[in-house]
Formats: structure tokens, sequence, C-alpha cells
């Protein structure tokens, strides 16, 4: 990956994104913050800014610290060591009750003896609001999240989604300088997180608190999130706005992770200032790429290529001399609104393209063991050293 | 025809478990409720019986209550026994006393087992089970002998009077056996387990994220433990202290070795009635009395469990 190409991305999303300008000043810091659980790292020196009003993805694997280090926000763990900073104040030694952060759990933790109404109230009666306020505050609140008809019900007589609601109800009434959520959508099934989604960003705009949120489910942070950041094992990998974390991904992780990927691995043999050539033994064919790589000839390099950007054809395009492979079909997935074809290049290589169903087809294109080319835009290949 | 081939074809075996599928649910069932019929049941009723009769120098010791007279059963039911343990103080006292008793030791067992349950509900996995297991373990000893050992410990020569006096803190042995302190050291140390237990499993069950999320939305750790962890722990308070209190109620043996004769308790009194007065009308009524006492309890602590459960579903 080129600097031109990211800097070209850069430009036009300048102005509106503050992680872009370098005089914004950070709402929430982590500088080199460190957690171990005896010898083992959750979360290894990681530095991180987060900006106010943003919706923040910690994108990861069970097991990677994304959890702890939202953990160590609401002040349930202490960093081993490393600084933390909500809006410029030290949050060392500060206790979970007296941070400016509220948290959405994973289970939802609603407080089964209480009823829907007295769970979203109760970090109000805390803190000693008067009564009629309370009151006001838990009907506009529930208002907000569509529960105001189930403000009797008790916990246990809620669906998954409407739990979800109360959870968000709760943590958003003390209006927390940061909302930190654990696994919001987690517990809902497919089509009611698709629609909490959106309903979830509707309403952090609407209420214009910061968010940051944890998810394992990389199409939900897609969704979502206003910048990303790629975590394994401990150490966060790639931050970035969705669009980017996609399209210039820095590693084999972040590729995997987000999207789906094939990725070839090849030898630089020619780099020059405008272009660079990389040679294949996997893919059978030499990968022509439209940009400068930063390395030697003769390292090694993957060459990242998503599914959506590859030709697949009958005949041999016109050009063979680059990014055009042949296999026989070993696999066809037909999901109605797209076909995935599983290709096996002669060396054994697996390539899967995925091609949209645009027209109506009276029969499948292609058939399991017929020959076909694979080929690409010589802009479509991401190039990762790692 | 053909159905009576097809049964006879059937092995023993798949007959077997062909009955069982259609009756087991019976027998599983079935058999302890008989067991408890014929040991329990029987022996109560034979006791109700017994406390409806009069004393006599006779082998057995009462009147019979149904007898043969002119070709017909004539039933003497003689409730002068119940009269009497209301008229006569000493049942009374000692009713109460059992009562006050059982309820401070059940208060002091719990202040203790509380923090211990918490404090295995919440240690690492395989530490709980070695914890759990030391709560259990006296239970491998004989409660006759652990009751004896304290005897050791808090007599005038006992174990603690020699250390204090070793250590020259006290000149003169402490009086603590045949007290009223000794009894409640003897019953709180011997059911503390029957309030771990049942408080353990509640509060093991609770989610810890309810806590962390009380402490997020503002409270500080005692808070969150007074309006979090204890109403949600209700259930095992009530399950360990019904478990407490009821036998502590009709304690015999500890207020026996450890208590002074002033200890007066239901439990001895009984002894008393049965042993030394060989009175059993008396005593079976006694008995009685004492276990209606209980039976209140019982049931109203069911009630609230099956109304717990109702809500929880």
């Amino acid at each position: 990956m080129s600097e031109a190409v990211l800097e070209r991305v850069h430009e036009d999303v300048h102005k509106t994104q503050p992680w872009n300008n370098p005089d914004a000043v950070p709402y929430i810091r982590f500088e080199n913050v460190t957690k171990k659980f005896g010898d083992f790292y959750a979360v290894d020196d990681v530095s991180l800014d987060i900006y106010r009003h943003e919706l923040f993805a910690l994108l990861g694997g069970s097991g990677c610290g994304k959890t702890t280090l939202l953990r160590m926000l609401a002040g349930f763990e202490e960093p081993t060591s490393g600084k933390i900073y909500i809006d410029g104040v030290d949050m060392a030694g500060v206790p979970a009750y007296e941070r400016p952060t509220n948290m959405m759990f994973q289970s939802y933790a609603l407080f089964p003896h209480m009823s829907v109404e007295q769970n979203v109230a109760f970090g109000l009666v805390q803190d000693g609001v008067s009564r009629s306020e309370i009151k006001e505050l838990v009907a506009e609140m529930l208002g907000l999240v569509q529960m105001s008809k189930f403000a009797k019900r008790k916990p246990h007589q809620l669906s998954g989604g409407q739990r979800q609601r109360v959870a968000l109800a709760r943590s958003l009434i003390k209006r927390p300088k940061v909302l930190l959520l654990d696994e919001p959508l987690g517990a809902l099934d497919k089509k009611l997180r698709e629609q909490t989604q959106f309903e979830l960003v509707n309403i952090q705009e609407k209420v214009g608190t910061t968010f940051v949120m944890v998810t394992h489910d990389q199409e939900e942070a897609m969704t979502m999130a206003s910048r990303i950041a790629v975590m394994n094992e401990g150490v966060i990998n790639q931050t970035g706005t969705p669009f980017e974390l996609y399209e210039y991904p820095n590693s084999r992780y972040t590729a995997n992770f987000l999207g789906q990927v094939n990725l070839i691995e090849g030898l630089l043999v020619d780099d020059d200032e405008k272009y660079a050539v990389i040679k294949s033994d996997e893919a059978g064919c030499e990968i022509y790429i439209d940009h400068a790589v930063q390395g030697h000839e003769g390292m090694t390099f993957w060459v990242a290529l998503r599914p959506e950007r590859l030709r697949i054809t009958k005949e041999a395009p016109k050009e063979t001399k680059y990014n055009c492979v042949s296999g026989k079909v070993e696999e066809i997935g037909y999901l109605g609104g797209i076909s995935t074809y599983h290709v096996r290049l002669e060396s054994g290589k697996r390539i899967k393209v995925t091609e949209p169903n645009s027209t109506r087809q009276i029969e499948p294109r292609y058939t399991w063991e017929d020959t076909v080319w694979v080929s690409w835009e010589a802009g479509a290949a991401s190039v990762l050293n790692k | 025809m053909s159905s009576d081939k097809q049964e006879g074809s059937l092995t023993l075996k798949q007959r077997f478990d062909r009955w069982m599928i259609k009756h087991g649910r019976v027998l599983v069932v079935g058999i302890p409720y008989f067991w408890l019929f014929l040991f329990f049941l029987v022996p109560f009723l034979i006791v109700l019986k017994i406390s409806f009769s009069v004393a006599e120098y006779a082998q057995p010791p009462y009147t019979p209550l149904f007898e043969w007279i002119d070709e017909g059963i004539t039933v003497t039911l003689n409730f002068g026994n119940y009269l009497f343990l209301l008229s006569d103080s000493l049942y009374v006292t000692a009713y109460l006393n059992s009562i006050r008793i059982a309820a401070i030791s059940t208060v002091i067992t719990l202040l203790i087992g509380y923090p211990m349950a918490y404090g295995i509900a919440r240690a690492q996995g395989s530490m709980r089970s070695v914890l759990l297991m030391l709560v259990i373990l006296p239970f491998w000893t004989s409660f006759l002998i652990r009751v004896y050992a304290w005897i050791g410990i808090l007599d005038r020569e006992g174990l603690i009077n020699a250390f204090l006096m070793w250590t020259g803190i006290i000149s003169e042995p402490l009086i603590m056996r045949q007290t009223e302190f000794a009894v409640y050291v003897g019953i709180v140390y011997t059911y503390l387990p029957f309030m771990i237990l049942p408080l353990y499993s509640t509060l093991e069950k609770m989610d810890v994220s309810l806590v962390e999320a009380a402490l997020d939305l503002g409270c500080k750790p005692w808070q969150a433990f007074a309006k979090i962890t204890l109403p949600l722990s209700m259930p095992g308070i009530l399950a360990g202290s019904l478990l407490v209190f009821i036998p502590a109620v009709g304690e015999f043996v500890i207020p026996e070795l450890l208590g002074g004769p002033n200890t007066l308790m239901i439990g001895r009194t009984l002894w008393n009635e049965f042993f030394a007065n060989r009175d059993w009308p008396i005593a079976s009524s006694v008995a009685i009395a004492m276990l209606l006492f209980l039976v209140v309890p019982i049931m109203w602590f069911q009630h609230i469990q099956t109304k717990q459960e109702e809500g929880q579903q």
C-alpha cells in the first residue's frame, strides 16, 4: 500500500473526522496500557485515542483483550502499567462508581428483583436526584428506547430485544461522558440484530454520547462504528474507519478478519516507482500491482484479493501475462443475490470468487469441474508484508 | 391373536423395559413415599395417639385410646395433656426459651455463615471445592464427639482457660461451660454448614455482573451489597435460617452437654418427661406441640419458595 493512495483517501474525509485532524484533542486516551493476569498479557502496551461523539468499536476474536480494555475504562480492572485518560482526567485509582462512564453489559445485568422502571431509575436514585425529576427522566428515556409500555414489568417478563433496550436506557440515563457496550447485540438473533444496529446508531446520534463498543462480529462493527480497532493477542493490529480497514488492511490478520479475502504468497521480482510485480508460484502467474511496494526484490509478500473484485470467465482473457490464473471449479454456492465459486489452481491453491447474479439465469453459468479463468484489475490487490 | 403373538415374541427384558416406561415414574416416587409413610407418618400417628391418653403405671404406661365396650369401639380422647402444657409455666417457658435461643443462634450463624459463603462463592474454581470440602469435613466425625470436644475447650480446666491463664490475661478461670453462651457456641458451631451450603448455592448462581452494574451506576461497594446482593440472596438466607432454626428449637444434646441446669429447652423437657417421669402422654403432647410450632414456619417457607420460583420463570 502506498502513501499516495492513503493520502488520497484521507483528503476526502479530513475535515469531518477528528482523528485525521492533528489539532483535535482525544476524549479518551490509552497510553501504553498493559494488563497482566498472572503471566498472561491480556492487553499488551496499547495506545489508543478515541474522540468525542465517536462510535468506536474494539474488534477481535475471543481472548484478544478487547473486553479487558473496556473493563479498564469502566474501572472494573486497573491497568498493570500505563495510563487511561477520560476527558483529560487521569483515571488511575478512580473507582467504577465515580467514573463518568456507564456500561451496557453483555448479559445486560438487569436487576431481576426490580421492574423496568426501577432498573432504569437505579443510577439516578443512587445519585439522590429528586423523585419528580427521576420520574420525568425515566419516562423520557423509556420513550427513547420505545419501552414505555413495559415500565412495570420485571426483566424475566421481557424478550431478549426488550431487555437490551432496558439495559441501554439504564446505562444512558445518567448521561455518561462515555457509554461502554460489551457485545451489545450478541444475545439477539440475526434479524433483530440488524434492526437494532441502526437503532443504536440513531440513538447515539440523538444523545451525542461517545460510544465505545466491544464486538467479535465484523459486520456489526462495520455497520455501526465510526472507527474500528482490530485487536489480536492483546495488541491493536490496526485502527481505522471501516473503509480504510477493508480497502487497505495492513496485515493478513486484519484482511482476514474483515470480510473474505484470498491471500496469495509471492516474491517481489520487480519494483519500480509506479508499479511492482510479484511472482507467485502459488498462483502460477505474475501479479502486477499499480503502485510501488516498500521492500526489496526477493522479499516475500502476500497479495490480498477480495472475492468480489475477481472476474471469472470461461474463455481466457486477452491479456494473460499478468493477474490471470486458471483452474477448475470445485465448489459452487448459490446464495440468490450472489454466487460463490471455489476455483482450484494447478498448485492446489483454492481461490474464492463471488459474482453478483445481476440478471436472471436460465441455468448456472458454471458447473463443477469446468475450467475457468480468474482475473483482476491491477488496482484490486493489496500487498501485505506481515 | 396377532397382538398375543407379538407380546409373546418379546423377550423378558423388553417386557420389563416397557413396563418400566409405563410405571417407572410411579415406582420412583412411590418407594420413598412408602418409606416415609412407614417410618415417619405411622410413628407420628402413634405419638399423636399417645398424646391423647392418660399416664398409667402399666405396660405400656398409658391408657388405651380405643376400647371394645359392648361390641363397639369407644374412643376416649383426653385433651388434658395439652391443657396441662398451657397451665404449667414450665412448658411455655421452655418453648419460648427454645425459640429465643434458636432465633439468636440462627442470627449469629447467619452473620458468620454469610461472609464465609460469599467468600467461597467468589473464590477461584479449584479453591472453591476445597473450601466447600472443609465446610463439610466436620460431618465425618460423630456429632456427639464434636460436642464433647467443646466441653474440653470450654471447661473450667479446658483449653481456653488454660491458655488464658498461661498467658496471664486472667487469673481466675472463666465460667463458660454450663452457660447459655456455651449452648450458643455449640449450636452455631454445629449448624454452620447448614447455613453456608444453601447460601453458597444462591450466591454462586448470582451473576457477578449485577454487582458490577450497580457499581457502574454509582453504588459504593457496600451499597451494591445492600441493594443487589442481599435481596437476591434472600432465598438462600431463608433456606439456611430455617435449616438452622428448626432443628435448633428441638435441640437436646447441645443444651444437655454444654448448657447449665438453667438452660431450659424443649428438647430437654421432652427427654425428662419420657425418661425421668415416664409420662409418655405428656411427652407425646410436648412433641406434637413442638411439631406444630415447626410446621407453621416450614409451610410458610415452602409457600414463599414456590412463589419465588413462579416469579423467576
